[in-house]
């Protein structure tokens, strides 16, 4: 995996390790604001992320929440387990 | 409805082949207090909480020890995939690999297969909860074990990520406690 693409990865687990996070956070504080803020914010910066990753990489989701070019891209390695980091 | 996301929590690196650490590390996949022990757990009881707080909590560490899972089984997967048979058989790995090769399977690190005998589902939410609490600082526990069992310093962040995981889960299954006990008493005066 080069290291471009390594470190757009990298960025997006750090993003939705941060939505992660706030959402446990928040089923237990519901009423903090400023928490949801922030979870609206990272939930956001999650997507434009995603969005450009799979734009160069390929889906990183399946079942119809992400498209693929043809031929489907789905089954390209590198699956998780695979990436050397 | 779950959704996979072809990418791991948080990313799993080791610094060479180590079969014997692979088996001890094997006992978060399917030991009595691993990951999938979690995630079973907690995705099975979540059907009795009384609460939005709870249900909500019990679904999204559920589905985050589904994550754990995978990690786990990737930290297993590279201490193995490079090792020779001399490397298995000087490093006690021999008889695992005799009946399943390299695979991956949920057994804890003696090679006791997973069973659902390792949790519990009563439906009395607080001691559902309990048990909860209790899991997450034995899986902590099982985390420092396992840290203190390898020099690796690569393995050890992936484990001291997994590790810090069980502190913030039990800290919200405590609030989440709260949670059903103050509804169980408003409950009694209606």
């Amino acid at each position: 995996m080069n290291k471009e693409r390594l470190k757009m990865l990298l960025k997006l687990q750090e993003v939705e390790f941060a939505c992660i996070e706030l959402n446990l956070y928040l089923d237990t504080h519901p009423q903090d604001q400023m928490a949801l803020m922030k979870y609206n914010t990272c939930a956001y910066q999650l997507d434009v992320l995603k969005k450009q990753y799979e734009c160069m990489y390929g889906p990183i989701l399946n079942f119809g929440f992400s498209q693929s070019q043809y031929p489907f891209q789905w089954i390209e390695d590198p699956w998780p387990w695979e990436i050397e980091y | 409805m779950w959704i996979y996301e072809k990418k791991l929590e948080y990313p799993v690196r080791v610094s060479g082949c180590d079969p014997r650490m692979a088996q001890y590390v094997m006992t978060q996949l399917g030991g009595p207090d691993g990951e999938l022990s979690a995630a079973i757990r907690y995705l099975n009881q979540r059907y009795k909480m009384p609460t939005g707080k709870s249900k909500a909590l019990l679904t999204d560490i559920g589905t985050e020890e589904m994550a754990h899972v995978e990690m786990i089984q990737t930290m297993i997967y590279k201490l193995t995939k490079d090792a020779s048979i001399e490397e298995i058989k000087e490093n006690d790995m021999g008889a695992y690999y005799a009946i399943r090769d390299k695979a991956i399977y949920p057994a804890d690190s003696t090679g006791n297969p997973w069973t659902a005998a390792y949790i519990q589902s009563i439906g009395d939410v607080k001691a559902d909860l309990y048990e909860d609490l209790a899991a997450e600082q034995k899986a902590r526990a099982v985390y420092e074990n396992l840290l203190k069992l390898t020099d690796d310093p690569l393995l050890k962040d992936s484990l001291n990520f997994l590790r810090e995981r069980e502190l913030v889960h039990f800290k919200r299954f405590g609030e989440a406690l709260r949670d059903v006990e103050e509804y169980s008493q408003c409950k009694k005066h209606y």
